[in-house]
C-alpha cells in the first residue's frame, strides 16, 4: 500500500514530464523547408568598408524619429555637438567598429540586426511585438505592444535588441531594414544608400549569396572562406566576408541550427492542442473528488456537513 | 476542505511589535527606490545591461521567489491527490504564503517590465504569442494567483461571519462621524456583509475542490514553463544548465522546495509564536523531500553524463563550483533526511530544510544568472538600489504573513491537532501521538 502511493505519486509527478521526454527523441516533422532566399538582406564586406560611419550618421538621421533614436554625448562633450555611440545601444542601430589583430592587420566590422531567418526574438516575445514579415523577412519591432519585458534580449544570441535603459518611457531598439523609413521611401536600407565605397550591398539574400561566394572566389587570398550568416543559425539575411576571423570581429561562433527551434519544439510537445494540461487537470479533479469523498466517510462525522 | 475551519485558529497577539517596524522601515525603503525607478527609469537604479537584461528582479523576486511560494502547490497535491489530510492543518498557511509569493512576484514583474502599462496586450487574444514561453509563464502566474486568492477566501468568510464585531464597531465608532453619517445603516451594512459571507462560506466549500485542482495544474504548467524560457538561450546559458529538460528540472525543483518551505516556515512559526511544533506532519513531510531529491539528481546527473558534460562539472572553474555547491546542498540536505532520527529533530529538520531550499534556489539562480554568459565582456552584479527594492518586496511578503495570521485563521490549531489522521500515513507514529477526535 504504501509504496503503491508513493509509485502513484512519481506517476502524477511524470505527467508533465513524460511528454517532455517525448522531446527528447529525434525531432519528426519541424518544417526544415530550408531558407527563405527571397528575403530582403544586407552583405556587408569587412574588406572594403573604410570606416568613415556614413552608414552610422545616415541611420540615425533617417530612423531617428521614427525609433526615437538620440545623439550620445562624450564626457568631454556636454552639449551633445557631436555623437559618440561606444557601442550598439537604446539610441543607435548600427555601428562601426575598428578591430586591431596587429599594428598591421586590422578591419573595420558593422554591427546591426542579422534578421534571422528563424529569429529568436520573435519566438520568445510574448505579446508579438517582435514580428517576421513572410514576404521580406524583415524582423521588425513594434513599440505599441511591446511590454518591455527584455526576453527578446536574453534571447538573441547577437545580443542585438538595446533597451533604454536611462529612460522613464522605454523601448528596445534595433535595426528594422529601415522599413518604416528609407525602404518605404526609397527601396533600399539607408546604410546601403550612402556607402560611399559600396562595402554594403542590399538586395535578396539569394543574390547576396551568390555576389559572396563570387567574391570568394574571385579572390581567393583576400578573404577567409565563409559566408557568416549563410549557415549560422539555420541562415540569417544580413551576411559578412571579412579577412579577420569572424570571432575576432565579434560574430560569434554558433551552430547551423536555430534556438528558436529546439525551444518550440519542446514547448510544443508539451502543450500540443492543450491536451496535457486538459488531461491533467481532468485526472487530478478524478483524483481529488475521490478522496475528498473518502475523507467525508471516514473523517468528518463529528464536524457536522 | 468542507468543514474544517476548526482545524485553524487565529493568533492572538499585537500587531505592531518590534519586527514589525524593522520590517516596515525595509519595505519603505524598497518603496522609495521603486519610485525612482518610475520617475527616473530602470537604469538609475539597476546595473541591468543589454547583455544582462534579466537581473535580480527576475532571477530571485519571479524566478526563486515563485517556487519558495510553491509550499501551497506542494502541499496540495499531498493532501488532495496523495490523499493524506493528516497533513491538511499546515495547509493555509502554505497557501498564504504561496499567495504572497506570487502577488510579489508578480508586483516585481511590474517593476521590471520598461513598458507596463503596455501588460493590457496579455488580455488580447491577437497579439497572443503560443511559442512564448513567457506568455504561458504570464498567463499561468495571474491566473494562478487568482485562484490562490479563491482557496484562501474561506479563511476570510469565516472571519467576516464569527467576527465578534469588536474590530469592526471599532472602526465604524471611528468611520461613523467621518464619513457614514448614519450609524444604524451602519451597522446594517454590517451584519450584511457577515450574512453574506456566512451564506457563500458553505457554497464555496462545496467547489472549492475544483479550485484546489486549478491550483495543482497552473504550477505544474509554468513552474516547468519558468525552465522553458531559458531554453531559448543555447548559446548563452553554460551546458551545465542548458538542457532540454529544464522544464522538467524546474518543475520537480519547486516542489521539493515547496516542501521545504513547508517545514521551514512552521519551524520558524512556531519559535517566533511560541507554539508547538507539529512533529508528525514535518517528519512525515521531510520523508517525502530525498525521493523528490533523488530523482531530480539522477535527472540532472544522468543529462549531464548523456551530454558529455561531466568532466566541465568536475573542472572547479568559476561555473563548476556553483554547480558542485548546488549539487551539494541538494544531495548534502537530501541524505540527512534519509535519516529516521534527524527526521524527527527539529533543529536538523531546520538545517536541511534550509540546505534544500538554498541548493534549489541556488538552481534557479544559476540557470537564471549565474550560469548565463552573453559574451563580449558583459558584467552583472545587483546595485545596492536593486538589491533594496527586492528585500522590501521580501519585506512586505514577511510582514503581510505576520499581520494577517493574527486577522485570519491560519495556524494549525494545537487543540485539534491529528484529528484528521484517518488516512494512516506510515511516518511512525509514537503512540503517544494517536489522533485524538475533539
Ligand atoms: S539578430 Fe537578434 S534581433 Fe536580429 S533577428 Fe536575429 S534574433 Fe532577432
Ligand atoms: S521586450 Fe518587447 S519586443 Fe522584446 S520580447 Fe519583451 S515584449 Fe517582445
Ligand atoms: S538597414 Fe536601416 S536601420 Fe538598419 S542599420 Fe542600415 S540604416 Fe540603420
Amino acid at each position: 500500500m504504501k509504496s503503491q502511493s508513493r509509485r502513484d505519486f512519481f506517476k502524477l509527478l511524470g505527467l508533465g514530464g513524460a511528454t517532455l521526454l517525448a522531446s527528447s527523441v529525434p525531432a519528426m516533422g519541424s518544417e526544415k523547408g530550408g531558407a527563405n532566399n527571397e528575403a530582403l538582406g544586407m552583405l556587408y564586406d569587412a574588406t572594403m568598408c573604410v570606416g568613415c560611419k556614413a552608414c552610422m550618421a545616415t541611420c540615425k538621421r533617417v530612423n531617428g524619429d521614427y525609433g526615437s533614436l538620440s545623439y550620445e554625448r562624450a564626457s568631454f562633450d556636454p552639449d551633445g555637438l557631436w555623437d559618440a555611440p561606444q557601442d550598439l545601444s537604446g539610441s543607435t542601430r548600427t555601428l562601426i567598429k575598428l578591430c586591431k589583430e596587429s599594428d598591421s592587420r586590422w578591419s573595420y566590422v558593422k554591427y546591426s540586426c542579422m534578421h534571422c531567418q528563424k529569429p529568436s526574438c520573435v519566438s520568445v516575445c510574448p505579446v508579438s511585438a517582435m514580428t517576421k514579415d513572410k514576404v521580406t523577412g524583415v524582423v521588425d519591432y513594434n513599440k505599441d505592444t511591446c511590454i518591455g519585458c527584455r526576453y527578446c534580449q536574453v534571447a538573441c544570441s547577437f545580443t542585438i535588441p538595446k533597451f533604454q535603459w536611462e529612460k522613464t518611457l522605454p523601448q528596445i531598439v534595433k535595426c528594422d531594414l529601415c522599413r518604416n523609413t528609407n525602404l518605404r521611401e526609397k527601396g533600399i536600407t539607408a546604410c546601403a544608400e550612402v556607402c560611399p565605397v559600396g562595402a554594403i550591398t542590399f538586395g535578396k539574400r539569394k543574390d547576396l549569396l551568390a555576389i559572396a561566394h563570387d567574391r570568394l572566389q574571385d579572390n581567393p587570398g583576400r578573404y577567409i572562406h565563409h559566408v557568416y550568416g549563410e549557415h549560422e543559425l539555420g541562415g540569417t539575411n544580413h551576411l559578412y566576408l571579412s579577412a579577420l576571423s569572424f570571432e575576432k570581429l565579434g560574430l560569434p561562433t554558433l551552430p547551423d541550427n536555430a534556438p528558436a527551434e529546439f525551444s518550440e519544439k519542446i514547448q510544443h510537445t508539451i502543450y500540443k492542442g492543450f491536451v496535457a494540461p486538459v488531461a491533467l487537470y481532468s485526472t487530478l479533479c478524478f483524483i481529488a473528488l475521490k478522496n475528498q469523498k473518502g475523507q467525508e466517510k471516514n473523517g468528518h462525522k463529528e464536524d457536522g456537513e | 476542505m468542507a468543514g474544517h475551519h476548526d482545524e485553524f485558529i487565529r493568533l492572538e497577539g499585537k500587531i505592531f511589535t518590534k519586527s514589525f517596524f524593522v520590517l516596515l522601515t525595509l519595505v519603505i525603503i524598497g518603496f522609495y527606490y521603486i519610485g525612482v525607478r518610475y520617475v527616473k527609469g530602470i537604469g538609475a537604479v539597476s546595473n541591468m545591461s543589454d547583455g544582462y537584461p534579466w537581473g535580480i528582479w527576475i532571477a530571485y523576486d519571479v524566478a526563486t521567489g515563485t517556487a519558495i511560494a510553491c509550499g501551497g502547490y506542494a502541499m496540495a497535491i499531498l493532501i488532495y491527490i496523495r490523499n493524506h489530510w493528516k497533513f491538511h492543518p499546515l495547509i493555509r498557511s502554505a497557501l498564504l504564503t504561496s499567495l504572497f509569493g506570487y502577488c510579489l512576484a508578480g508586483f516585481s514583474v511590474m517593476v521590471d517590465l520598461g513598458r507596463y502599462w503596455n501588460s493590457y496586450g496579455f488580455f488580447m487574444p491577437a497579439r497572443w504569442q503560443i511559442n512564448s514561453a513567457m506568455f504561458e509563464v504570464a498567463l499561468c502566474v495571474m491566473a494562478y494567483s487568482t485562484v490562490l486568492v479563491i482557496e484562501f477566501l474561506p479563511a476570510v468568510l469565516w472571519s467576516l461571519e464569527n467576527s465578534r464585531g469588536e474590530t469592526l464597531r471599532k472602526v465604524s465608532a471611528w468611520l461613523h462621524p467621518r464619513l457614514v453619517p448614519d450609524e444604524a445603516k451602519l451597522a446594517s451594512g454590517l451584519e450584511w456583509v457577515r450574512a453574506a459571507a456566512a451564506w457563500l462560506r458553505p457554497r464555496l466549500d462545496k467547489v472549492l475542490v475544483f479550485f484546489i485542482v486549478l491550483g495543482i495544474t497552473l504550477p505544474t504548467m509554468h513552474q516547468s514553463s519558468l525552465g522553458s524560457l531559458l531554453l531559448i538561450a543555447a548559446t548563452k546559458l553554460n551546458p551545465l544548465w542548458h538542457t532540454g529538460f529544464l522544464p522538467l528540472l524546474f518543475l520537480i525543483n519547486c516542489i521539493y522546495i515547496g516542501y521545504a518551505i513547508v517545514i521551514m516556515e512552521s519551524i520558524i512559526s512556531s519559535y517566533a509564536f511560541k507554539r508547538e511544533i507539529e512533529y508528525n506532519e514535518l517528519a512525515g513531510l521531510s520523508r517525502i523531500i530525498p525521493w523528490l531529491t533523488v530523482i531530480w539528481l539522477s535527472v540532472r546527473i544522468g543529462d549531464l553524463v548523456h551530454r558529455g558534460q561531466i568532466v566541465n562539472a568536475l573542472k572547479f572553474d568559476f561555473y563548476s563550483c556553483f554547480f558542485l555547491l548546488e549539487f551539494c546542498l541538494v544531495a548534502g540536505g537530501s541524505m540527512i533526511l534519509f535519516s529516521r532520527r534527524m527526521r524527527r529533530s527539529p533543529r536538523w529538520l531546520f538545517i536541511t530544510a534550509t540546505m534544500i531550499i538554498l541548493g534549489g534556489g541556488l538552481y534557479r539562480f544559476n540557470v537564471y544568472l549565474i550560469g548565463f554568459n552573453p559574451g563580449q565582456g558583459w558584467h552583472y552584479f545587483p546595485s545596492f538600489a536593486e538589491v533594496m527594492i527586492t528585500v522590501g518586496v521580501i519585506a512586505l511578503e514577511i510582514l503581510g504573513y505576520q499581520v494577517l495570521v493574527k486577522v485570519f485563521p491560519v495556524l494549525p490549531n494545537p487543540h485539534k491537532h491529528g484529528a484528521n489522521g484517518h488516512a494512516q500515513e506510515p511516518v511512525g507514529l509514537p503512540p503517544g501521538a494517536v489522533p485524538q477526535g475533539k
